[in-house]
């Protein structure tokens, strides 16, 4: 299949793969999707309490090319905002900058519930009164 | 080097220049119909495909009359599935056959249920093979057909074809064998092995796409067929339509070249099959052999690489090209029906990827895709989430992923 230029882009030279510890206060973990389904996503987040905003973000995935490119995205986008904003962030906006195709489409809602669930995760820790209810 | 490297020569193979070569006479100069009696551009056409028709005869063992031209593989298959079921209906309607089929079988087998025929799918093992003993209990009063590969697409397993043909003719069934795949990679004689009807197609042998034959036994038993093409006549009324003498002309060829040299391409393609699986066994841990080392084609190895999606794995290598085990392209997201057939989770299936090899490849071609593979695996095992939890110790099966 082809892949347009800017996932070709983020496969080639993923941002902000790697891990922080996710027993730290100020992070934020949040893991979605299944092997069984082919596309699993791990997104953190780091907030400074002062402020409220995310200053680092990082990502591992395990899935296919779109996938990797959503969740790079992900984490590029949501770096310099405060938790509100980073939740203003929806799949559609994703696919629009990837030029994603319809198959793909999952791989951007993925992207979305990784965000929400990292936040989440920080709020939760932080006694922040997350939604718990509202995790995916 | 040219680039991408090939490795796919399941889907299909190139054509050997000798093939084009000798089909090229057939397009404007010797464009005869080989159905015409009545002069000489007839007359030629008609040689050339008697040639032809005694070539692949020669390369299966049987006979010239017992070889029917069709479009393929899948024609081929489908023409013995249906033609058998209408001729011997009264007989009896169940078919055996097997899950890890090629579709050409599956799907004409489903039509053939919505027909009121009835159809037994033999499971298989981990290695991918069929049970002699549920095969000999799942035929039937009323089998008439048993319909089973010679070597798989997707793993490149064997079924071991001359005992099948044991279990049938003592039951009196026929036994339908699709060797698209395996002809050209093993011996394959059909009276020695007892096959009833076989499948063959141009383009996995090193000839032209768009013509495949279909072996129809005359003696010991002769097998009838109804015609699923209705016209003029042609191939003993078993396939009506104009033959398109260029593609017979070049799958004689290809037959040919084959019986001539069919156990150096065998040497030749395991030895570089052999050479891939060691070195990317040797560089990298968690990789998983699908289907059975032994009884294998000689070109085939398909290899799952934990932690790592298929797809993206293919992305990384892409001047090597190979095909996936999962049909992530597809809107459908479904892992290989062949490999969960063999009871490997959606996880490895989605994992996998199939090497082929040809005639044409080189170690060289192997060295490079070797590289480019132990590279991408790398790259996203970095990246993978799975990996790193599996790195830290924890059982992937004991987490709860619904719920995250």
């Amino acid at each position: 299949m082809a892949y347009s230029d800017k996932v070709l882009e983020h496969y080639n030279n993923p941002q902000n793969v790697g891990s922080l510890d996710k027993d730290a206060p100020d992070v934020g973990t949040g893991i979605v999707g299944a092997p069984e389904c082919g596309d699993v996503m791990k997104l953190q987040i780091k907030v400074d309490p002062e402020t409220g905003k995310i200053v680092q973000a990082c990502f591992k995935t395990y899935g296919c090319g779109s996938a990797i490119a959503s969740s790079s995205l992900a984490t590029e986008w949501v770096k310099g905002r405060t938790l509100d904003e980073a939740l203003e962030i929806k799949n559609t906006d994703i696919v629009e900058e990837l030029s994603l195709p319809p198959v793909k489409i999952h791989c951007s809602v993925l992207a979305e519930d990784a965000i929400r669930a990292a936040i989440e995760d920080y709020k939760k820790k932080a006694g922040l009164g997350g939604n718990p209810e509202k995790a995916s | 080097m040219k680039l991408p490297v090939y490795m796919d020569y399941n889907a299909t193979t190139p054509c050997d220049p000798r093939v084009v070569e000798a089909m090229l006479p057939y397009f404007s100069e010797k464009f005869g119909n080989a159905a015409s009696r009545s002069h000489a551009f007839g007359w030629e056409a008609e040689e050339a495909v008697n040639r032809a028709r005694r070539r692949v005869a020669d390369l299966c063992g049987a006979t010239p009359k017992e070889i029917v031209f069709t479009s393929g593989a899948t024609e081929s298959d489908n023409l013995a599935l249906k033609g058998v079921a209408e001729m011997y209906r009264e007989k009896g309607r169940h078919i055996v056959t097997c899950v890890t089929e090629h579709k050409a079988v599956l799907d004409t087998c489903k039509r053939l249920e919505t027909r009121g025929f009835e159809v037994t799918y033999l499971g298989v093992d981990r290695k991918g093979h069929i049970s002699l003993d549920e095969l000999r209990e799942a035929i039937r009063e009323d089998t008439i057909l048993v319909s089973l590969m010679a070597g798989n697409n997707e793993t490149g397993v064997l079924h071991p074809v001359h005992e099948i043909a044991a279990v049938t003719k003592e039951k009196g069934v026929l036994f339908h064998c699709d060797a698209t795949q395996a002809i050209g990679k093993m011996e394959i004689d059909v009276r020695k092995l007892g096959i009833d009807l076989l499948s063959l197609s141009g383009h996995k042998i090193y000839g032209p796409k768009g013509i495949g034959a279909l072996y129809v036994r005359r003696r010991n038993p002769r097998v009838r067929l109804v015609a699923q093409m209705d016209g003029g006549g042609h191939e003993r009324g078993m396939r009506s339509g104009t033959l398109f003498v260029p593609q017979i002309v070049g799958l004689g060829e290809a037959c040919r070249i084959l019986s001539e040299s069919w156990r150096d391409d065998v040497e030749h393609c395991r030895t570089l099959r052999d050479r891939l699986v060691a070195a990317i066994e040797d560089r990298l841990d968690h990789v998983t052999y699908n289907g059975d080392r032994e009884a294998c084609l000689p070109n085939t190895a398909n290899l799952s690489f934990s932690y790592v999606e298929g797809e993206s794995l293919i992305m990384g290598i892409k001047d090597v090209a190979v095909s996936s085990g999962s049909a992530c392209t597809s809107a459908s997201l479904e892992p290989s029906y062949v490999l969960k057939a063999h009871g490997l989770n959606d996880e490895l299936a989605h994992s996998s990827i199939r090497f082929s090899l040809g005639r044409f490849s080189t170690e060289e071609e192997v060295d490079f895709a070797v590289e480019q593979v132990v590279k991408t695996v790398k790259k996203l095992r970095d990246m993978s989430p799975l990996y790193e939890l599996v790195q830290e110790g924890v059982d992937l099966d004991s987490i709860d992923w619904n719920t995250h």
